[in-house]
This record gives structure tokens, sequence and C-alpha cells, in this order.
């Protein structure tokens, strides 16, 4: 159901990990929903991605498209990593099952949260950024909708 | 390669394979039909008849065949309830039935049919007490099932038999996943109605039968020619029911033995992986269960990605994940016995065969460890976990 990319992505994800000190951290997802998708970002001073890793708990596609994601924004100025659209993972990683759509969504979401947070934390406006919707960081646990 | 997904499909069995050849091929004749050559497979049907109907202590003239597990399930329900009308409207199940019982239930009820779903323990087991309670002067119909296919736990079915009889109700059981495994006996657990797929115990697919016993009001469900008594329309499948029988009645003659064998294996894993493997935890009941079932949620991780990575390394498994189930739900199975979403995406399951040798265990055990452990390293779940002092 898989293409070869995206079985590669998932077999050998690039970029798994932490950054210490991040310009910027985003999570998104919901666990019940069974994807969550944090991504670092160490941005460097003249607001390039240096460096960008993630951690993802979810289904092969998730998993994939979070490493096609930080694959695609590192060098990239915060600009350029705003436009990488979800179906530009997707369509870097050959395609995604109909059913799985929604993880190359969940990637993008999670680079724009953690540029979000670049941008709070320097206080900055990015333009074209608008706030992370889905960010499990921002939500009332206990009043997650249904 | 590995397989562990026997509660998905078995492997055809040589008996049941050499069995079923001579009625694709020489005797290939419509057992309808009124020359001598079609009675070889007529009399063929009726042998495997009083096979199947001996392992369940039933009559011959009360087993029917059909397409499947499926289609007995839907038959059950639809057939009994509409057929017993006058009686009333009123169906019971349980909250962890296939979906073959809970979307006929579910059309039943577009219907104007009335459904009560009975919840179960952290085990899977039916609530008897609910149970009792949910029975009313119009109720026709309880349908729980013999055995559950995700976590394997084993329904009290003589109680619920006992409790169904006592209040004039009629009592199904889909025991698609128990026949041939556990013993079953439709008088001492006063089962009116029972269902059985052949695929399921090394016999072939397409074939099942669904047990009526004698007297029981059930309206057809296919209709069409005269076959089975004019019960279930539709040429019959000769060299299925043949081999179906076939696999029944070497599977019966050596119930206790593959079952020993099996628990043994299936015991094996349990201890390894609640040892080995932290914040696992094993779902279902823990010896009121299939021989050859395990389950277990691992915390922090997501199911398909366990079967990806099992599947690398040659082994096939099963998950109740969302992915897996098609929909953004975890496993209905898994809600049930109380598991929070999160937690129930993270499901595995093993079914075993006679055929699963302790080394396999072994195998599976040590490859599960890595997967797991590469799985958590990547989740931030377990990083938040881990951030919070292992909270």
């Amino acid at each position: 159901m898989y293409t070869e990319k995206v079985m590669d992505h998932f077999m050998h994800p690039r970029n798994v990990g932490e950054i210490e000190n991040a310009s910027g951290v985003g999570t998104v997802g919901n666990a019940k929903c069974g994807d969550i998708m944090r991504i670092y970002l160490d941005i460097d001073e003249n607001q390039v991605v240096r460096d960008a890793k993630f951690k993802t708990f979810g289904c092969g596609a998730a998993i994939a498209t979070s490493s096609m994601a930080t694959e695609m924004i590192i060098g990239k100025t915060i600009q350029e990593a705003l436009e990488v659209t979800n179906k530009a993972v997707m369509e870097a990683l050959g395609g995604l099952p109909p059913v799985k759509v929604h993880c190359s969504l969940l990637a993008e979401q999670a680079v724009h949260a953690a540029l979000w947070d670049y941008a709070k934390k320097n206080n900055i406006v990015i333009e074209g950024l608008k706030p992370p919707v889905n960010d499990v960081d921002e939500l009332d646990h206990d009043g997650e909708e249904e | 390669m590995i397989y562990l997904d026997n509660a998905a499909t078995t492997r055809l069995s040589e008996t049941a394979f050499e069995a079923m050849r001579p009625y694709m091929m020489d005797q290939f004749a419509n057992p309808a039909g009124t020359y001598s050559f079609a009675a070889g497979a007529a009399a063929a049907v009726e042998k495997a008849r009083e096979q199947l109907a001996a392992v369940i202590g039933a009559k011959s003239s009360e087993i029917f065949f059909t397409s499947g597990g499926t289609e007995s399930d839907n038959w059950a329900l639809k057939g009994v309830m509409q057929a017993n009308a006058a009686k009333g409207k009123h169906l019971i199940t349980s909250a962890i039935e296939h979906h073959a019982i809970l979307h006929s239930a579910e059309a039943l009820k577009k219907q104007g049919y009335d459904v009560t779903i009975l919840p179960v323990d952290g085990d899977g087991t039916v609530d008897l007490d609910a149970l009792e309670k949910a029975i009313r002067p119009d109720t026709v119909l309880i349908s729980v099932m013999a055995a559950n296919n995700e976590i394997g736990t084993l329904e009290p079915l003589e109680r619920i038999g006992e409790i169904a009889h006592a209040h004039g109700v009629l009592f199904h059981t889909d025991a698609v996943q128990a026949f041939c495994h556990v013993p079953l006996d439709v008088e001492r657990m006063h089962i009116d109605l029972l269902s059985a797929s052949g695929h399921k115990f090394h016999g072939p697919k397409g074939v099942g039968l669904l047990y009526v016993r004698k007297g029981v009001k059930i309206a057809p469900f296919m209709d069409g020619g005269a076959q089975e008594k004019k019960r279930r329309a539709g040429t019959t499948n000769v060299p299925g029911i043949v081999g179906m029988a076939a696999a029944a009645t070497e599977a019966a003659a050596h119930m206790d033995e593959i079952a020993k064998k099996e628990i043994a294996v299936r015991d094996h894993l349990i201890e390894r992986i609640e040892k080995e493997i932290p914040h696992a935890k094993l779902n279902g009941h823990r010896t009121q269960r299939l021989p050859g079932n395990v389950n277990f949620c691992f915390r922090f991780i997501e199911g398909e990605s366990m079967l990806m990575l099992l599947d690398d390394s040659g082994v096939c498994a099963s998950s109740g994940s969302a992915c897996t189930s098609g929909s953004l739900d975890p496993s209905h199975v898994l809600l049930a016995i109380g598991l929070p979403h999160e937690i129930a995406h993270g499901s595995l399951r093993l079914t075993l065969s006679e055929e699963t040798t302790l080394a396999d265990a072994d195998y599976v055990v040590d490859t599960l460890k890595g997967i797991i452990e590469r799985l958590r390293s990547m989740s931030p779940l377990y990083e938040d976990f881990v951030r919070h002092g292992g909270r």
C-alpha cells in the first residue's frame, strides 16, 4: 500500500531526535487519533533552517512524512520552509494512500507550529504564518473535543 | 516467515485439500441433479453435515451451510428477528462482538428493532447481571460470541444459555473463533444457533455453517432455489463443505492435544513479553482465553508501525490501531474493555497455530523488543513520559 519512497523513509527515517535549546518546537496531533508529531528547528541568524529533528507517534505514513518534511526544510529560509506544503511532501514521497493524507497535513502543521514558536520567542512576525492548529501544547487536554 | 495471524485465516490442511479435490474434478456434479452422477456429491455433503454436527453435539438436520461466518451471523440475527417479530422486536448482544454481528444489529435497529448492547469487564467477559436485567418480555434473541477474535476471551456460554432459556429467549453464539479450538456443546450450553467458518480451523475460505436448533423459527436470508431445505438458496459449495468437514474432523480429533501445544507457546510468549518489555499490558482474560491468542498493548507507540517493522523481520501479525481498522478510532473491543484511545492504538495481536514453535515465539519476542525500543525512541509521548520522571 505504500510507495518505495515511503517505505524507505519509514525504515530509515532521517532526522529523528531532539535539538537542545531549539529555536522553535512544535507538537501537533492527538494521541486519541493515533498521531502526534513534534518538530524541532535550529534556525540561524540569517533565518535559515540549519537543522530539523522530529519525533513521531504514529503509523508508517506519519513517520515517513515527518522524515520527508524535515529533510525538505533543512537549508531553507523560514519563508521557504513555510511554503513546503503537505502536497509537496506527499509528492516527494511518491504519493500516499487516501486514508493517510492527513499524516502529510500533520507534518505541514508541525513545521508551522515550530515556526510559530520560533517567531514568538524572537518576537517577529513571519508573513503568511497562521497560529498553529492542532497544537497539543496549546490544547486543554481535558477539554479535547470528540 | 513466521505466520502469527491465524485468527484472520489459517493454512488449508493437506487432508482437507485432498478431500476437496475429487469434488472439483471428477465429481463436479451439482448435488441437486436427479441423475446418478449427482448422488456422490449429494452423499458427500450429507456426510459432511454429520461430521460437523458431531463437533458440537448437534443433529445433522440442524446444520445449514453458508458462505462463511459473516453470512451465518447476518442470517442468525436478521432471520430470527424477522421470523419472531410477533413475539417482540428486542435483541441483546455485547459490545465486543464482531462487526458481522454489530453491523447486523445496527441494520436491524434502522428497521425498527430495539437493540441492547451489553458491557464487558476489563477482561472482556460479558456482564451477566446486565444480561439478566436487559431481558424484557419482548426479547427474542441474545447473541454473545463464544470467543473474542481480538483479545481471545472465552465467554461463559453455559451461564448465558441458562439465563436465556430461563427467560424463554433464544441464544445465538458467534463461534467463528472457537469452533474446533475449544469444546462446544449445544445441549450443555443451551445454544439455539451457532455460527462457524471453515477457514478458521484449516478448512477452505468461502464456506461456513449455521447451526439452527430444531423448532427455532428463522426466515431465509438468501432467496432462490430449494437448497438447504429451502432455508438457504444457492448452489451447494460441495468442495468447500467437504473440505470444511475434513478439517473439522481432523481438528476436533486432536483438539486437546493441539490446545495444550498452543497454550504452552502462548503462555511462553506472554511470560517473556511481560518480563522483558516494560509498559506492556496483556489484553483479554489470562486463563479463560483461546489457546492461540496473545494480545498486548505497548504504551507510547502505534500499532501499524509496529506491524510494518515486524513484517520487515518476517513476522505476520495484526493490530487494533486506527490505521489498521480503517477509521480514526482504534478497535471497539479494546475501547469496550476500558482502554484509553492512545493505549488502544498500540495493540498487537499474535495468533498461533499448532505449527508455531517455542523457537518462533523466542524469535518474535527478541525482534519485538528491538522494534518497541526503536519506536519509543522516536515517540514524543515516550519523550514526555521520560521527561516527567516516568509518570
